[in-house]
């Protein structure tokens, strides 16, 4: 047991050297840029910064696509010259049910949906169920593997879109990953203040230009007429304005979008430019519609509905309304960027500025500092020389704990540092075991090399079995606890595993070292 | 100093009957827990933002914070604010929002601080906000709950598999009691209860367990050497014999949290209070908790296990099994 091979002795001492080399970049600044310098990451809580959570809102996903299933399911009935009494979709239950009017064309209806069925591409499973009774009702259900796929690409989407507008504001090393079926984390490093951005994040941006139906009397109350939808102006929200639903012309189809000032007027506009199919619908329908007012409409609120006075055959168009330079310029980037394939709330943010990162680090470093003498002179006052082994295993073990941090790119949070320092607390109580250990044995009698023998292998089944204990609580909290709170588990797991090994190893070579230079009659416990 | 021990934390030696005072240390403990559990109910727990969902925003001004000020600047803009609270320094202010009926609202509630603060309060910085919606909260809550409860599970299963399932019982009733008395502690220092301290509450868990196991192990040890002493004196021996392994460890990490707590700043002395409060709880904990159980459940059988392994009135079948050597 306190023997050493000269392999041994080289392996324990080279992973101490190569600890003490990781953890070194995390004292020092870089000396210069081609030395790999890797360094722990510091935790938005300790550099200032935002998290925010997303969560996509998954029922307008399904709700979208029902409304386009309906729109198929009208297209086909329609074709196919036959009439139904009704036709709604139940979110729900992720359906449109439909109502013929004759119920013996119940199955020329069947056939006639049938082609909106299409198949999965990667298990080939149909992605929905078309079903019927006799008296005429036809259920068309998505299969939820389509559907969670779909949700799937939705959030995979958003996330790309959200990456693109978050570029626009210069905010750098932003991080967007998924989380989970529907969610959507957001950090944004130096970022104490996110409120722009979650005015940019926070808009679908879906814009749309429809004509604007004149006829009808979008203020005198009751419903809009079939085909129309009321909307209300951006500028005066009390005021309506009737729409038809069908969209001519999809914001999809813009290639650029930048905010500018009119040279007429002088006041704040969005020019934007259209690919070759947006252009050439635009063109096709200001033709037929000189004279008419045509809506722009982002989020199902007009945004202005000027009167088309002539053909506008270029791709590119322009839109005012009561802009200031911000705000144009943010409708410009939600344009470039793209729309949301469905809504997202922030259901959780977290926000801390610079300054009080700062404060905290400091704090946390007072504390370390203090923390980590009082441990050293604990062990040193009451444990002797044997204090002393374990304290240089206990600074060694600070290095390994910041080197392993530092190569596995793990994120230093404010709890991490109280995990550090509960570490350094819990890194010594093997040593004291041991110590204890040891010293018994020598009160029986027994010379020291079986003292030290038998104190280092009877202590190592109550180090090992304590420290199982709290490593097994820690892995919980890293499982099931979110933000800081695991950055506080992985210290202390990673904590647990470098003691051990100082506390086993190192400091029984050092104790191996010091007998065979020494040969004591008494060891000093 | 450098090569002989100065001092001792207890005498060599000692030959303190512990386990006289099992009653004494059983009932104490059990009308702390009781007490625990009854602030729980009443006040209850101070629910941080984590688990509770709304607002948090904490806010520096230019100069002493005008009380007064904010609060009219926050009632000029109808923000139903929940109070107002010093934190850290005289220019630190602390604004509270309660929980809101949607994700939305949580959202609305954060712009409408801070443009108030804005306009009524000029030269406000906000420092930090934490808005936690109400789906979010009740994940945490739940979450936190289940690392708990899984953690407790695992000690359970972990010690019964290493030593008897008596002393898993011990010890996990006694992490229970020590549970509740923390949360106690909670309620009554109204400590705000959010991830870290649950975080507090498991690293006290480990912690705890790894007291119990110190004398633990010498019990098992003990009950191997000494065939025929009977259990209450080899107890009472084994925690004499751990005595200095026992406070010692306590003490390091006593003196490694104290800091924490002194200078580690609002957000985080919270949990080191917790615990600080945890390590004395658990230390007494093992001494006068965890080894009466065991000496309640293990009197008779853990002494015939050692002698046979297969008594004639079986209890269950783990026990039956000879202990690990």
């Amino acid at each position: 047991m306190m023997y050493f091979s000269r392999m041994k002795t080289t392996i324990i001492l080279a992973v101490c050297l190569l600890g003490v080399l990781l953890g070194v970049p995390n004292l020092f600044p870089a000396p210069a840029s081609w030395v790999p310098w890797r360094t722990v990451h510091l935790g938005l809580d300790l550099r200032g910064g935002s998290y925010l959570l997303l969560e996509v809102d998954m029922k307008a996903v399904i709700k979208e696509r029902l409304d386009s299933l309906m729109d198929g399911v009208r297209q086909d009935l329609r074709n196919a010259q036959i009439f139904y009494q009704s036709l709604d979709a139940q979110p729900d239950q992720n359906r449109i049910v439909l109502r013929l009017r004759d119920a013996a064309k119940t199955e020329d209806a069947v056939a006639a949906l049938r082609p909106l069925i299409s198949p999965d591409p990667n298990t080939g499973q149909p992605d929905m169920s078309l079903g019927s009774n006799p008296d005429g009702t036809i259920t068309l259900t998505l299969s939820p593997t389509a559907l969670s796929r779909r949700a799937s690409g939705a959030v995979e989407q958003s996330i790309e879109i959200i990456r693109r507008r978050i570029d626009e504001t210069g905010v750098v090393d932003p991080q967007i990953t998924r989380q989970g079926e529907s969610r959507i984390v957001v950090q944004l490093p130096g970022v104490g203040d996110p409120d722009r951005i979650k005015q940019l994040i926070g808009k679908t941006a879906h814009m749309t230009f429809r004509l604007v139906d004149e006829t009808a009397n979008p203020n005198g109350g009751g419903v809009p007429p079939p085909g129309d939808d009321y909307l209300v102006l951006q500028d005066r929200p009390g005021e309506k304005i009737a729409v038809r639903k069908r969209i001519d012309v999809d914001g999809a189809d813009l290639t650029d979008a930048r905010a500018g000032t009119s040279p007429e007027t002088g006041d704040w506009v969005v020019n934007f430019t259209f690919n070759s199919v947006g252009a050439r619908r635009f063109a096709d329908v200001s033709r037929a519609n000189v004279n008419h007012r045509f809506a722009i409409v982002l989020d199902d609120k007009v945004i202005s509905a000027p009167v088309i006075r002539e053909a506008i055959t270029g791709g590119r168009g322009q839109i005012s309304g009561n802009f200031t330079p911000d705000s144009a310029n943010d409708l410009a980037v939600l344009l470039r960027a793209g729309a949301l394939p469905a809504p997202l709330t922030v259901v959780e943010q977290r926000s801390v500025g610079p300054e009080l990162g700062a404060a905290s680090i400091r704090a946390g470093a007072i504390s370390l500092a203090a923390g980590f003498v009082f441990v050293i002179a604990f062990m040193g006052i009451f444990y002797g020389l044997f204090g002393w082994f374990a304290n240089l295993a206990l600074v060694v073990n600070l290095f390994l704990v910041l080197g392993i941090m530092s190569l596995l790119q793990a994120t230093l949070t404010l709890p991490g540092m109280a995990g550090i320092l509960l570490t350094l607390g819990m890194a010594v109580d093997a040593n004291v075991l041991i110590n204890e250990r040891i010293r018994e044995e020598q009160k029986l009698g027994r010379p020291p090399l079986q003292a030290l023998e038998h104190g280092f292998t009877r202590a190592y089944s109550t180090i090992f079995d304590s420290n199982a204990t709290a490593f097994l609580a820690h892995v919980m909290l890293f499982v099931f606890g979110s933000g800081p709170v695991r950055g506080f588990a992985v210290t202390i797991t990673v904590g647990i595993a470098t003691s051990l090994f100082t506390a086993w190893m190192l400091t029984r070579l050092l104790v191996s070292r010091w007998y065979v230079a020494n040969r004591p009659k008494l060891l000093p416990v | 100093m450098f090569i002989k021990p100065r001092f001792r934390l207890v005498p060599d030696g000692t030959r303190i009957k512990f386990m006289r005072g099992r009653y004494l240390g059983l009932i104490t403990s059990a009308i702390l827990s009781t007490a625990s559990v009854i602030l729980f109910f009443y006040p209850g727990l101070n629910l941080g933002i984590d688990f509770s969902g709304g607002v948090v925003m904490e806010v520096r001004t230019d100069g002493p914070a005008d009380f007064a000020q904010i609060h009219a600047a926050l009632a000029a803009a109808h923000v139903p604010d929940q109070g107002l609270q010093r934190f850290g320094d005289a220019s630190e202010v602390l604004i509270r929002l309660g929980a809101q009926p949607t994700e939305a609202a949580t959202q609305a509630a954060v712009a409408q601080v801070r443009d108030a603060l804005e306009k009524g309060v000029p030269g406000t910085r906000i420092e930090r906000t934490d808005a936690v919606g109400a789906s979010v909260s009740a994940e945490l809550f739940r979450n936190g709950l289940l690392a708990l409860g899984i953690s407790l599970l695992m000690i359970l299963v972990y010690i019964w598999f290493r030593f008897e399932w008596q002393f898993a019982v011990g010890a996990v009733v006694t992490l229970v009691l020590d549970i509740t008395k923390a949360i106690g502690f909670l309620a009554l220092t109204r400590i705000e209860f959010d991830l870290v301290m649950v975080a507090a509450i498991l690293t006290i868990l480990g912690y705890s367990t790894n007291d119990k196991v110190v004398v633990y192990d010498r019990v098992r040890e003990n009950l191997r050497k000494y065939k025929s002493m009977p259990l209450r004196e080899l107890i009472d021996l084994s925690i004499n014999e751990t005595l200095n392994r026992t406070l010692g460890t306590s003490m390091t990490v006593f003196l490694a949290s104290l800091p924490l707590a002194l200078f580690g700043g609002e957000s985080i002395s919270g949990f080191a209070w917790v615990m600080l409060f945890g390590i004395v709880v658990g230390t007494s904990s093992s001494i006068f908790i965890a080894a009466p159980i065991l000496l309640f459940l293990g009197e008779h059988r853990l002494r015939r296990d050692a002698a046979a392994p297969v008594p004639a009135k079986a209890p269950p079948a783990k026990a039956t099994t000879a202990p690990r050597t």
